[in-house]
């Protein structure tokens, strides 16, 4: 159904979104300071960042609605600057917010949308039918989107994207503000999307969303990146954590040191009787640990290995780095 | 840009897709039929509130009937409603971020402006031909045959259009539907410094300026005059006035002048 050849000879690995020092400021804010981004066909990449790390900006500069100041980028193979018209063509945008006209009904929405792609009357409308249909908005399809609920209008908003069958589609923010199973929904969609060869682009400031949807993971700070990675390699980044729970609240202290020896960082405690330390990369095996702590005669309840979650390697990051200003 | 497209074609597309906005007033209306409700009963309070209320107690010159006398000036505060409503739906297209959709889409650029100016001049119609019904309820009737009566709403046609160029404009600076919903009250003042409820020779003199100078003076004045309706100024009057056909249609160019290339350059400029 899409009008554009997708060249067939494109090897899998081709980057769909290529950006390439992007910079932007706004007045005297560098909102983006030489940013550089490479997402594989086919794939998820979650670029991560806190609330004003950049997502926002970077995406509108992909997406053809703002230039950037220097650098350059080529979505689906076109300049967004040189080429916009292409681009336009062949990407979606769900944003941060329903942009879906409130006071009409869904259907009446994709109809609406679906024409101004430029699909024939009938062609806009069964698309309208079918993205209602397999996004479960069928039975709210003729009721005004001001009647709906948070998570119905994201999703419309995301189908709204979807009209033109997007080679690329950027998603900014797509749950914020969301309830857990709103979440769940638009997570299962954009699952859906990547099984028909949609690459997308997904912002977002969850740990928990990059982890769950994204292939790939580039972490941004003040308009740059930090770190780049599978979820799985970022998290090796910074080692296993180890959680220490003590028979006796008494032996901390003790605990504590030895604890700080073995990891050479120091330990946090947790509660009365446990701590917790973040281990050296390739650090030590369990086995090791539980040896010196008796031999240290500190007496252990429950000892564990445990892979750090990526809020803890986003917050390693971020707090190493300090603020450019 | 698409090199590949014809000029001829963006053309075919900037008109397709501006009829597809003005589809979308309309099923916006049929979403909202407390709206048409609202549109229906809006000029007959109106004609009542003035025609009624305040003319019982307005003398009009030579003693001629009042409502004769209002209608012109309702169907020029109908006109005028023109940039408030487009600076309104150009605000909050902007603020929820469907114009940021549109611009991502590869739809003709300029469909958004000139759809929304002429899903207005449709409403705008609409409104007017309301109001003339509800002008005609009354006993307001227009005197000098078919071409002139023409004319006359012709003339608020084409200032109406000029007009919601003045509202396109408007909604892209402030770019929030609430600023724009708060400038709203302002319409209303606006149309009443002028000639349109009240004759202005009874007020102080720099008032009486503003009053005569505002461009719903000049439209009243030329309706007034070509449905032969009373309360067409006599004598040393300031220019507008005397000839108001012509100044009506200096307003209206002067606006377009000004506001279509402002309009244009801050629609593609918009977060840039
Ligand atoms: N139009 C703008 N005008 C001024 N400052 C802006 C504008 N857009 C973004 N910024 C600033 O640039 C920085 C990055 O913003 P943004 O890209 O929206 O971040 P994020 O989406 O990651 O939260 C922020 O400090 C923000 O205040
Ligand atoms: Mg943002």
């Amino acid at each position: 159904m899409t009008a554009y050849n997708v060249p067939s000879s494109g090897v899998m690995a081709d980057p769909m979104v290529v950006a390439e020092g992007l910079h932007k400021s706004f007045g005297d804010h560098h909102a983006l300071r030489g940013l550089d981004l490479s997402v594989v066909r086919g794939t998820v990449c979650g670029l991560l960042g806190a609330n004003g790390a950049g997502k926002t900006t970077a995406v509108r500069i992909l997406a053809t609605l703002s230039d950037p100041d220097a650098g350059h980028a080529r979505v689906a193979g076109y300049d967004v600057v040189r080429e916009a018209g292409e681009v336009r063509a062949r990407i979606g945008l769900a944003g941060q917010y329903a942009a879906v006209d409130e006071k009409l009904t869904g259907r009446g929405n994709l109809r609406m949308f679906g024409r101004l792609y430029h699909l024939s009357r009938r062609a806009a409308h069964r698309r309208a039918d079918e993205l209602l249909e397999r996004f479960g908005l069928m039975d709210a399809a003729d009721r005004p989107v001001a009647s709906y609920s948070g998570g119905m209008r994201r999703r419309l908003d995301l189908i709204t994207s979807l009209i033109r069958r997007p080679e690329v589609l950027f998603l900014d923010e797509p749950t914020t503000g969301l309830d857990p199973r709103s979440r769940g929904e638009i997570w299962n969609s954009v699952r859906e999307l990547v099984a028909d060869g949609t690459t997308v682009l997904l912002t977002t400031q969850y740990l928990d969303e990059a982890d769950h949807l994204a292939d790939d993971i580039v972490v941004i700070d003040h308009g740059q990146v930090i770190a780049t990675g599978t979820p799985e390699e970022l998290k090796a980044t910074i080692g296993d954590r180890l959680d220490v729970t003590l028979e006796d609240p008494a032996a901390l202290p003790a605990a504590m040191t030895h604890l700080n020896t073995l990891a050479n960082t120091d330990p946090t405690p947790v509660g009365p009787d446990g701590l917790s330390v973040v281990l050296p990369v390739g650090g030590l095996r369990l086995a090791d640990i539980v040896r010196e702590l008796d031999h240290a005669g500190v007496a252990a309840a429950d000892v564990r290995l445990r892979r750090p979650t990526l809020d803890e390697v986003f917050l390693r990051l971020t707090d190493r780095k300090e603020p450019v200003r | 840009m698409t090199a590949r497209t014809s000029p001829l074609r963006r053309l075919g597309w900037t008109l397709t897709d501006g009829l597809t906005l003005v589809g979308r007033e309309l099923g916006r209306l049929r979403q909202e039929p407390g709206q048409i409700v609202a549109a229906l009963v809006f000029p007959v309070i109106m004609v009542v509130l003035f025609g009624y209320v305040f003319g019982s107690a307005i003398q009009v010159p030579n003693g001629d009937d009042y409502r004769e006398y209002l209608m012109p000036g309702l169907f020029a505060m109908v006109t005028f409603s023109a940039w408030l409503g487009v600076m309104t739906r150009m605000a909050t297209d902007a603020s929820r971020g469907v114009m940021d959709r549109f611009r991502s889409m590869p739809m003709a650029r300029l469909a958004v402006p000139f759809g929304q100016t002429g899903a207005d001049l449709l409403t705008g119609l609409l409104m007017l031909a309301i109001m003339v019904g509800a002008g005609l309820l009354v006993g307001w009737q227009p005197h000098r045959g078919v071409i002139t009566t023409a004319q006359a709403f012709l003339l608020m046609i084409v200032l109406r259009y000029a007009l919601s160029w003045v509202g396109v404009y408007l909604g892209l600076a402030v770019k929030n539907d609430q600023i724009a919903d708060a400038l709203v009250p302002l319409g209303l003042p606006f149309t009443m410094l002028s000639n349109a409820f009240v004759p202005t020779a009874g007020m102080p003199g720099w008032l009486r300026f503003l009053a005569d100078w505002n461009p719903v003076s000049a439209l009243t004045a030329a309706s007034r005059g070509l449905f032969g309706n009373p309360g067409v100024p006599s004598g040393n009057v300031d220019w507008p006035l005397a000839h108001p056909v012509t100044a009506t249609l200096l307003w209206s160019v002067a606006l377009l002048v000004i506001f279509v290339p402002l309009s244009l350059r801050a629609y593609l400029r918009s977060g840039r």
